[in-house]
C-alpha cells in the first residue's frame, strides 16, 4: 500500500485521521416518542409532546431504533453491549427544546468493532483494517431556520429526537483515500443492513473529522475535528486541508489548537469554529427518566438472524462461487442497488438460458457494470421504468445463445429503454440478429480473400496482425451480423 | 343534614353511592369552602365547573344503574405540577404563569376516569422545591393551624405539597393529590394533622407531571385517613408505558386488604433516627407509637440505618443535579415565560427568561446541581451521592431481613412559623432528614397523625415499608391512626 506523506519544509510527516460518523437510523419513528422522521415534510408537523419538551413529558425508547443500532454492531463484527445506559448531554441552544440530548457516554450499545476498506478501487484485494472504537444512539436536534425574518430565527423541530448513531473509529486511517474508503465502507454496510440510508446530501449520514499530523514514528499530535461534513469528497478535501494546515503551523514555529472546525465547501478550506477554552462542559449524567438497556439473548438472536449477507461475504462468494474477476466482485458489492440489480438480472439470465448462473456470471457482470451503464448514458429519452430484469436478462441470453452480436445487443438494449418493448421481438423486426449460416458467412470469406490476394499472400508469409483486417472485411460486407466466432474459425481454416 | 365537608373520601363515595346525597351537592359544598378560604392561598386557580361537571356525571351514572368509579362523586384538589388539560399548569413558578396544557397528565386522568372531580389546582412550592410552601410564586400558603400560645403567627403548611395539605385539613376537600421527592407529602401531611402515603417509586406514572427530580419524584395520595388514601392510590397507580420507570406490575386493592391487625408483625426502630437534642414532644410521639404497635400485637426491633447522615447531603446533590438538568427546558423559546430585551440575542433572552421565571430556591437549586455535575467535580459530589443511595437502600435492605415496616417520627419538628427559616436554607433543607432515606431508595413511607405537641400542633409518624409493600404500611398505617385517635383540626379563623 502505497504510503501517504505530506512533504513538509522539516521532512516528512504523517496524517492520523478519526471520523466520527453520525447516522440517522432508518426507523418510521423517533428514538423518544412516536413522532414521523420522513425527510423534507413542512416545519414543525412532525412533531410530539416529548420532541418539543413539554413539560411533565417522558422519553420511551423505541425498540426498533435499538434493533437497528444492535444489527449495525453486529455487522462490524462489533461486540454488543447487554447493558448499555442513555446520558443527558446538557447544552442550551434553540435546537435543542429538552436542553440536553440524550446520548450514551459511559455506557454505549456497542463497543469495538472493525471495517477492512480498500482505498485503491482498482485493488479491493488490498484492504487495511480500521479500528471502531464504539457505536452509540443519540437523539438529533432541531433545525435553526435563519430566512424566515428580518430579525428573528424560527426552529424547525421535525428533526428533534430522531435517532442516530454515532459510529467512532480509532484513529486508524492515515490517508484521505483511507478515510475515503472507510466511510464508503460504512455506508455500504449501513445500506446492507438497512440501518441508515447513507444518504448525505439529505444529511442522513455526515462526518465529523479528527485530523492531526506527526512525524513517522512520534507520538499522535493535537488533533483539530471538523464538524458536520457531508460528503465522501469533502472529508478527503477537510483531511488534506487541515494535514497540511497544520504542518504549516507547526513548521512556522506554532502549535496546533486542539478545537473544532467548521469546513467551507465553496473555498475547501476550514476554519475555527470554537476553541477548546470555548468548549462546552456538557455535565454529562445518567437520564434518570431511563431505565438501563438490557437486551436479552432472543432479540440479540433476532438481530443476527435478520443480518443479510454483507459486503465483504458477497464479494468472495462472488469470485469464488460465480468465478468473478476481483474488481468485478468489488465493484458489484458495493452498493446495495447495484448488487441487487445484478442478482436479478442474473437469476433471470440463468432461468432464460438454463444454464447455471456462474457460466452466464461474468457476462452478466459485464453487461451490468459497463455494456448497460454506457447505453443508458448515451440514450436520452430512455425511460427507466423500461430497464426491467426481464429484458435485461432477455437481451443478454440472445447474446449467450449467439443470436445477437455485442454490437445487436446495444442497439436492443436501446430500443428498449426507449420503447419498452421486447428483446426477442425487436431483433426479429429490426433484423438485429447475427448469422450463423456457415454458407453464407464461408460465400462472404471467399470473396473477401479473392479481393484481398495480396494481403492473403503478405499473411501467409508471417504477417499474423492481418488477420483482424480479414474479420473486419468480412464482418463489412455482413454488415456486421456475421456471427464472429463463426468468422474466425472459418477465416482460420480459409487461411490456414 | 350532614356536614359534606366533614366528610372523606370513602364516606362521600359511599354515601353517593348510596344515594345519601348527590354528588353535585358534594361539589358544591365544598366549591363554597374554597370559595371561602382565599386566607389560605392554597389553590392558585379554582375549578368549581370543573368539580360540578364531574359531579353532574357521577350522578347521571348512579341514575343509569352504571358503576360510579373508586372515587366516584369524590371532589380533589389537583396539586398544581399535575398537567390538567386546558387548565393553567404552572408548578408555582412565574416561568409557566398562563401555561395550559393540551394534554393530561397519567395520574389525574386516572382519577377522572375513577369518577373523581376537580376542584382546582392546588398550590405548592416552586418547582416542589421547598418544605414550607413559601417559594411559590403565588405567595405563601397559610396553614390553618395555630399555635395555642395566643400568638397568632402564621405557620407553614409544610413543602411541597402545602396547597394539599393545608385545603384537606382546612375542609377544602376531602383528598388531594400530592407528589414526593424528598417528603413532600409527609412532611406537610405531618405539619397538618392529615395522612399522606408516597408510594414505592414507579407506582404512579410521571407521564405529565412537572419533573422536579426525576428519580426521586413520585405521586401520591394525601387524605384524612388511611382508608382514603388507600382507596385514592389505587386509583392513581398502575403500569404506564409512557414512563419508562413505571412500574409494570398490577395494582393491589389496598382498601380491601386494610387489616390493623399487628400480630406477629415486626417493627424495626432505626437507632440512627433518634438524634442527640430531638424535639421532646416528637420523642414522646415517637414512644406513643411504639408502645400503640406493642399493644397491636407487633414485636419491637431494634435495627441500625447506619448511612443515615448521609442521606440528606446526597439528596441535596443528586435532587439539584436532576432538577438543573430538568429545568433546562424552561427557555422561553416554546412556552411559558419569555423575556426578550430589545436587541438581545439568543443567550441574552435565555438569561433574562430565566432570571425572571425562576425564584431564589428553584435558582440556588439549579446552581447547585450544575456545578455538582461539572468537569471537575462529577466524581466528587454527584458519583460519591449515587454510591451513598446504593449504601441506603442496603441499609433498609438489611433492616427489613429483620422487620416488616420501620417506625419512625416524620419531621424533626411540628409545623415552624413562615418567614422562621427561609434566611436558613440549610436549617429548611433539615426538616427532610427523617423523609428522604425513603426517597433514596424508593420506598413507600406513608406520614399518620400521632398526637398533638404542647403548641396543640400536629405530629406525624412515618411508616417505611419494603419496596412494593404498600399494604404492609397501609396496614401499620391504620394500627396507629387506630391507636392515636387523633381528632384534632384547626380552629376556623379565616
Amino acid at each position: 500500500m502505497s504510503t501517504y506523506r505530506i512533504q513538509g519544509a522539516t521532512g516528512e510527516w504523517e496524517v492520523v485521521i478519526g471520523l466520527e460518523v453520525h447516522a440517522q437510523v432508518t426507523s418510521k419513528a423517533k428514538l423518544f416518542s412516536g413522532a414521523a422522521t420522513a425527510f423534507g415534510a413542512e416545519p414543525n408537523t412532525q412533531v410530539s409532546l416529548v420532541d418539543a419538551a413539554m413539560p411533565g413529558m417522558l422519553p420511551v425508547p423505541n425498540r426498533e431504533c435499538i434493533r437497528q443500532a444492535v444489527r449495525t454492531g453486529m455487522a462490524i463484527d462489533a461486540q454488543i453491549n447487554k447493558w448499555s445506559r442513555f446520558d443527558r448531554k446538557n447544552y442550551f441552544y434553540a435546537d435543542l427544546p429538552q436542553g440536553y440530548q440524550i446520548s450514551q457516554l459511559y455506557h454505549p450499545l456497542v463497543g469495538e468493532g472493525h471495517l477492512d476498506v480498500s482505498p485503491d478501487e482498482k485493488n479491493p484485494e488490498a484492504t487495511k483494517r480500521i479500528g471502531v472504537e464504539r457505536i452509540h444512539v443519540e437523539q438529533d436536534a432541531g433545525k435553526l431556520m435563519h430566512d424566515q425574518h428580518p430579525t428573528m430565527s424560527y426552529v424547525d423541530l421535525n428533526r428533534s429526537g430522531v435517532a442516530l448513531m454515532e459510529i467512532v473509529s480509532k484513529p486508524d486511517m492515515r490517508s484521505p483515500a483511507e478515510a475515503g474508503a472507510y466511510v464508503r465502507k460504512l455506508r455500504s454496510i449501513l445500506r446492507y443492513v438497512g440501518s441508515c440510508d447513507g444518504n448525505m446530501e439529505e444529511g442522513s449520514m455526515r462526518a465529523d473529522v479528527n485530523v492531526s499530523v506527526r512525524k513517522p514514528g512520534d507520538e499522535f499530535g493535537t488533533r483539530t475535528e471538523t464538524k458536520n461534513v457531508n460528503s465522501v469528497r469533502f472529508v478527503m478535501q477537510v483531511i488534506e486541508y487541515e494535514a497540511n494546515r497544520q504542518v504549516d503551523v507547526i513548521e512556522s514555529g506554532g502549535t496546533v489548537d486542539q478545537e473544532t472546525r467548521l469546513f467551507d465547501p465553496d473555498t475547501g478550506t476550514t476554519r475555527t469554529m470554537r476553541s477548546k477554552e470555548d468548549a462546552h462542559d456538557y455535565r454529562y449524567f445518567p437520564d434518570p427518566d431511563l431505565l438501563p438497556l438490557e437486551l436479552d439473548d432472543a432479540f440479540l438472536h433476532d438481530c443476527r438472524e435478520s443480518l443479510p449477507e454483507l459486503p465483504d461475504a458477497k464479494r468472495h462468494r462472488y469470485e469464488n462461487e460465480l468465478g468473478l474477476s476481483a474488481y468485478n466482485a468489488g465493484q458489484l458489492t458495493a452498493d446495495v442497488d447495484v448488487y441487487q440489480r445484478y442478482e436479478a438480472i442474473l437469476g433471470a439470465t440463468a432461468d432464460k438460458t438454463g444454464k447455471p448462473e456462474k457460466d452466464v456470471a461474468t457476462q452478466v457482470a459485464n453487461w451490468v457494470l459497463s455494456v448497460a451503464p454506457g447505453v443508458k448514458n448515451a440514450t436520452e429519452d430512455a425511460d427507466e421504468a423500461n430497464d426491467t430484469t426481464v429484458a435485461n436478462a432477455g437481451i443478454i441470453a440472445l447474446q449467450a445463445a449467439g443470436t445477437v452480436g455485442g454490437g445487436q445487443a446495444k442497439e436492443i438494449y436501446e430500443i428498449v429503454l426507449k420503447t419498452g418493448r421486447e428483446p426477442d421481438e425487436i431483433a426479429e423486426t429490426e433484423g438485429l440478429k447475427q448469422t450463423s449460416d456457415t454458407g453464407a458467412i464461408e460465400a462472404v470469406i471467399d470473396e473477401v480473400l479473392a479481393n484481398n490476394a495480396d494481403k492473403v499472400e503478405e499473411y501467409r508469409g508471417g504477417k499474423d496482425k492481418l488477420f483482424g483486417f480479414f474479420v473486419g472485411q468480412t464482418m463489412k460486407a455482413m454488415k456486421g451480423k456475421g456471427n464472429p466466432a463463426i468468422v474466425n474459425e472459418i477465416l482460420k481454416t480459409k487461411l490456414g | 343534614m350532614t356536614n359534606l365537608t366533614e366528610l372523606g373520601v370513602a364516606a362521600i363515595r359511599d354515601g353517593v353511592a348510596a344515594g345519601d346525597f348527590t354528588a353535585v351537592e358534594v361539589a358544591e359544598a365544598f366549591n363554597a369552602n374554597v370559595a371561602a378560604a382565599s386566607a389560605l392561598n392554597a389553590f392558585i386557580v379554582a375549578t368549581p365547573e370543573a368539580a360540578v361537571d364531574a359531579a353532574k356525571a357521577v350522578d347521571a351514572k348512579r341514575a343509569a344503574g352504571q358503576p360510579l368509579g373508586k372515587m366516584g362523586g369524590v371532589p380533589i384538589g389537583m396539586k398544581d405540577l399535575f398537567a390538567t388539560t386546558g387548565v393553567q399548569t404552572t408548578a408555582a413558578s412565574h416561568m409557566l404563569e398562563g401555561f395550559k396544557p393540551q394534554y393530561e397528565s397519567t395520574v389525574s386522568q386516572k382519577l377522572w376516569d375513577a369518577g373523581a372531580g376537580m376542584l382546582g389546582k392546588l398550590n405548592l412550592d416552586q418547582f416542589a422545591m421547598g418544605s414550607s410552601n413559601e417559594t411559590s410564586f403565588f405567595g405563601n400558603v397559610i396553614s390553618p393551624w395555630r399555635r395555642k400560645d395566643g400568638g397568632n403567627a402564621a405557620l407553614a403548611p409544610g413543602g411541597s405539597s402545602g396547597g394539599s395539605s393545608a385545603a384537606i385539613s382546612a375542609r377544602l376537600c376531602p383528598a388531594a393529590t400530592g407528589t414526593d421527592t424528598g417528603g413532600s407529602i409527609r412532611q406537610p401531611a405531618a405539619f397538618t394533622g392529615i395522612t399522606g402515603i408516597k408510594p414505592t417509586y414507579g407506582r404512579c406514572s410521571r407521564w405529565g407531571v412537572v419533573a422536579f427530580a426525576s428519580s426521586l419524584d413520585q405521586a401520591g395520595p394525601m387524605a384524612r385517613d388511611t382508608r382514603d388514601c388507600a382507596i385514592m392510590l389505587e386509583a392513581m397507580a398502575g403500569f404506564d408505558p409512557k414512563d419508562s420507570t413505571s412500574l409494570d406490575m398490577p395494582v393491589p386493592e389496598w382498601e380491601a386488604g386494610l387489616n390493623p391487625d399487628m400480630k406477629g408483625k415486626k417493627i424495626g426502630i432505626p437507632r440512627e433516627y433518634r438524634m442527640d437534642g430531638m424535639d421532646e414532644d416528637v420523642a414522646k410521639s415517637w414512644d406513643d407509637g411504639i408502645a400503640w404497635m406493642k399493644a397491636a400485637g407487633a414485636e419491637i426491633v431494634d435495627i441500625s440505618l447506619p448511612h443515615t447522615k448521609y442521606a440528606l447531603p446526597a439528596y441535596y446533590i443528586i435532587a439539584p443535579a436532576e432538577a438543573s438538568s430538568n429545568l433546562a427546558r424552561y427557555d422561553g423559546v416554546r412556552y411559558g415565560l419569555r423575556d426578550l430585551p430589545e436587541g438581545a440575542g439568543l443567550q441574552d433572552m435565555y438569561a433574562a427568561t430565566r432570571a425572571e421565571g425562576f425564584g431564589a430556591e428553584v435558582k440556588r437549586r439549579i446552581m447547585i446541581g450544575t456545578y455538582v455535575l461539572s468537569a471537575g467535580f462529577y466524581d466528587a459530589y454527584y458519583n460519591q451521592a449515587q454510591k451513598i443511595r446504593t449504601l441506603i437502600a442496603q441499609d433498609f435492605a438489611k433492616a427489613f431481613e429483620q422487620c416488616d415496616v420501620i417506625l419512625a417520627p416524620t419531621c424533626p419538628t411540628a409545623a415552624f412559623a413562615l418567614g422562621e427559616k427561609m434566611s436558613d436554607p440549610l436549617a429548611m433543607y433539615l426538616n427532610d432528614v427523617f423523609a428522604v432515606p425513603a426517597s433514596l431508595a424508593g420506598l413507600p413511607a406513608m406520614s399518620v397523625p400521632a398526637g398533638v405537641n404542647r403548641e396543640g400542633l400536629p405530629l406525624g409518624l412515618q411508616i417505611i415499608g419494603k419496596a412494593f409493600d404498600e399494604q404492609g404500611v397501609l396496614n401499620a398505617g391504620l394500627a396507629i391512626e387506630n391507636a392515636a385517635g387523633f381528632t384534632a383540626t384547626p380552629e376556623k379563623w379565616w
